[in-house]
């Protein structure tokens, strides 16, 4: 029984610290953005809680940064306009592949999902050139482009999963009643499923948001998004302000996150409701 | 056709249009560049038709030097010199200031009878047969050199093809290592994974969604913020060596080298890809009843032994989506090793991207990219056998 509780002890100690390898890196980033000195350290001050090791000087800096105000305007322009895209075209899809009728299901669907799971690299280099070749490259449509492609396997696998709950005789009740295929779609069919959707094109979002790669390579000087920005930043002369870019990353990834489980919990509570009916 | 066949199919037109457009075509080109360009035939198309006709074995005819030496000169006008003598350059050094210094000086040298001898004048080497075989090499259409060249083979003047020496060899130890760090990188994150997926499982209601955050939040937060974390952290005046230093442990000039090496992307890898392992293997456990474990007590099993028998088994296919998922990732990994990676932790990814931005040898990137992507492929065809693609969780 003691040989028992000592290996539940160790096995719960070697969980508590692969937790902590996870998740204090981001931690440490948080206080370290407020610090008054240009070091990417804890101070001495900082330390004892000396109200005067702290500053936000490296916000001020940030906010005073017409860069930074540009990288953002950028991830905002493509990432909204790559989501929109995604997301119309990432749904159109999943419904006819949630068809029973539909022909080669699983080779439509792994050419669908391919962008996600080839190297990055690849589809960069490929972009550039081929981009290049056509005058799309260092635009902004461009980009939207390849985001799209590369946001879109996001929305055909949330949505899918969403569709796979979805009850079919519902859509038959609504013809039943008298409405045509568009409009039961519209006022039955797309509310139940507009978890899957919203989260699909949170996804969506969060992945161009995120992508530097691509824009490293087909990106001008016009195209610089925040993940852009950072990496010149990351290279060239590193500031603590890019700290404090990061602490409003994490904020905004945390919010993502909570949107995307409380759109999950939602989805799976009305498969629940279904399931019970 | 049945109509509901009709609109599915319309349905997913769209969306399969636009990714054969802007995803597939992209690839595709980028493929054919590795064996087949005409950006360098170009530069001397009159020539590459005469050449065409030529044998191999003795000097190419009159009309091959009259016509290299008239687009020669052209090529350096509008600027297109370049290609031919970088590539020729590569087959053998010293073609490049071949080729610029006869671009130079044909027009400048006065007219000694045939364009053989005055080519010959300006430089004997165009009197070699080898210069005009690598000419017409560098600037054939179809190729395999770049094939050749990413797995570290080479022709010999008789046609065999051989290894190249052992220390000439740069492309087949980096993909050793990439390999060798991606599986390392996965069974790290197995070896860390695994109990905290354990861990999640098992746990009640409330706690698990808190535990379950934990994952979470590094899995959705920003590349490259988790990669600015880990320079605050290792670099040689980051936190970690601060720390022990102030701790006694280590003296000012004994600071540990963490990052800007194979340690760097090592950490930093198993840390950005950790969560794509927690997450399928978390919910493959999270079928498992928990009974089970408390079954094979009730009929005499040591905890040891119900784990090995009854719960591992049943959670082979969560760490098989587990380890392919990260180690897909991890094989095409570019953004890490190339900010935290210094010049010792640079894997495939990296090769490829300078070849593009740097030395400019598409061909050859291109090359590598087709290689790392069929090892991807392949991987892509197992995970979808073993786990099944529309099967795959995300968050």
């Amino acid at each position: 029984m003691r040989l028992r509780r000592l290996g539940q002890f160790g096995f719960n100690a070697y969980c508590a610290l692969a937790f902590f390898f996870l998740v204090a890196p981001i931690l440490v980033i948080i206080p370290l953005s407020f610090n008054a000195e240009p070091y990417f350290t804890f101070t001495q001050g900082m330390l004892r809680f000396d109200a005067d090791a702290y500053s936000l000087r490296w916000y001020e800096t940030l906010a005073e940064d017409g860069q930074w105000l540009n990288a953002l305007v950028n991830s905002l322009i493509i990432g909204t306009a790559a989501t929109a895209l995604a997301t119309l075209l990432g749904t159109l899809a999943a419904l006819g592949l949630a068809s029973p009728a539909m022909p080669g299901r699983a080779l439509i669907m792994s050419i669908l999902i391919s962008p996600m799971i080839t190297p990055v690299i690849i589809i960069a280099v490929g972009m550039f050139f081929f981009y290049s070749s056509i005058g799309l490259a260092q635009s902004h449509l461009g980009l939207i482009l390849a985001h799209t492609a590369l946001g879109a396997p996001f929305v055909v696998i949330t949505v899918t999963a969403t569709l796979a709950g979805f009850d079919p005789t519902l859509m038959r009740a609504a013809a039943s009643l008298g409405a045509g295929p568009v409009r039961s779609f519209l006022r039955v069919q797309l509310p139940l499923i507009s978890p899957g959707v919203f989260s699909g094109g949170l996804f969506a979002f969060a992945a161009s948001f995120d992508e530097v790669v691509v824009v490293l390579f087909m990106g001008g000087i016009e195209q610089r998004t925040i993940p852009r920005q950072m990496w010149a930043g990351i290279r060239e002369q590193i500031s603590p302000t890019l700290l404090a870019v990061a602490v409003f990353l994490i904020v905004f990834s945390v919010l993502t996150l909570l949107l995307v489980e409380w759109l999950r919990r939602r989805s799976s509570s009305a498969a629940l409701a279904k399931s019970i009916s | 056709m049945p109509h509901a066949r009709l609109v599915s199919l319309a349905l997913v037109l769209p969306l399969f249009a636009f990714v054969g457009v802007t995803f597939v075509a992209p690839l595709a080109s980028l493929l054919s560049k590795s064996a087949y360009e005409t950006r360098i035939h170009d530069v001397i198309p009159e020539t590459m038709d005469v050449l065409a006709a030529w044998d191999g074995q003795d000097l190419p005819p009159e009309a091959a030097f009259a016509a290299i030496a008239k687009e020669l000169p052209s090529a350096r006008a509008n600027r297109t010199l370049l290609r031919l003598s970088g590539a020729a350059n590569r087959l053998q050094s010293g073609m490049r200031s071949l080729i610029t210094r006869t671009a130079q000086r044909v027009p400048r040298t006065e007219f000694a009878g045939t364009w053989r001898e005055t080519l010959a004048e300006i430089d004997e080497d165009w009197a070699d047969v080898q210069t005009w075989i690598i000419i017409e090499s560098a600037a054939a259409k179809f190729t395999l050199r770049h094939y050749l060249q990413a797995l570290d083979l080479e022709a010999q003047p008789d046609g065999s093809i051989k290894a190249r020496p052992q220390q000439e060899r740069v492309y087949m130890p980096l993909l050793w290592r990439t390999l060798l760090v991606s599986l390392s990188v996965t069974l790290l994150c197995f070896l860390i994974g695994y109990p905290i997926a354990m861990l999640i499982a098992d746990a009640p209601p409330r706690r698990r969604n808190l535990l379950l955050l934990l994952v979470l939040i590094p899995f959705w937060t920003s590349l490259l913020v988790r990669t600015t974390a880990w320079i605050v952290l290792l670099q040689r005046q980051g936190v970690i060596n601060d720390f022990l230093v102030t701790l006694g442990f280590l003296r000012d000039d004994t600071r540990l080298e963490m990052i800007y090496n194979m340690t760097g992307t090592f950490v930093a890898m198993t840390h950005v890809l950790l969560p794509f392992m927690v997450l399928p293997l978390y919910s493959v456990m999270r079928s498992i009843p928990q009974n089970q474990l408390r079954a094979s007590a009730s009929l005499g099993a040591t905890p040891i032994q119900g784990f090995v028998r009854v719960y591992f088994p049943q959670t082979l296919p969560g760490i098989g989506a587990g380890a392919l998922l990260v180690f897909i990732l991890a094989i095409g990994y570019y953004i890490t090793p190339a900010l935290v990676g210094g010049s010792s932790g640079q894997l495939i990814a990296n090769m490829i991207a300078y070849h593009v931005q740097t030395s400019l040898n598409w061909g050859l990137a291109a090359a590598l990219s087709s290689i790392l992507l069929v090892a991807v492929i392949v991987l892509y065809l197992l995970f979808n056998r073993l786990v099944g693609i529309d099967r795959m969780r995300l968050g």
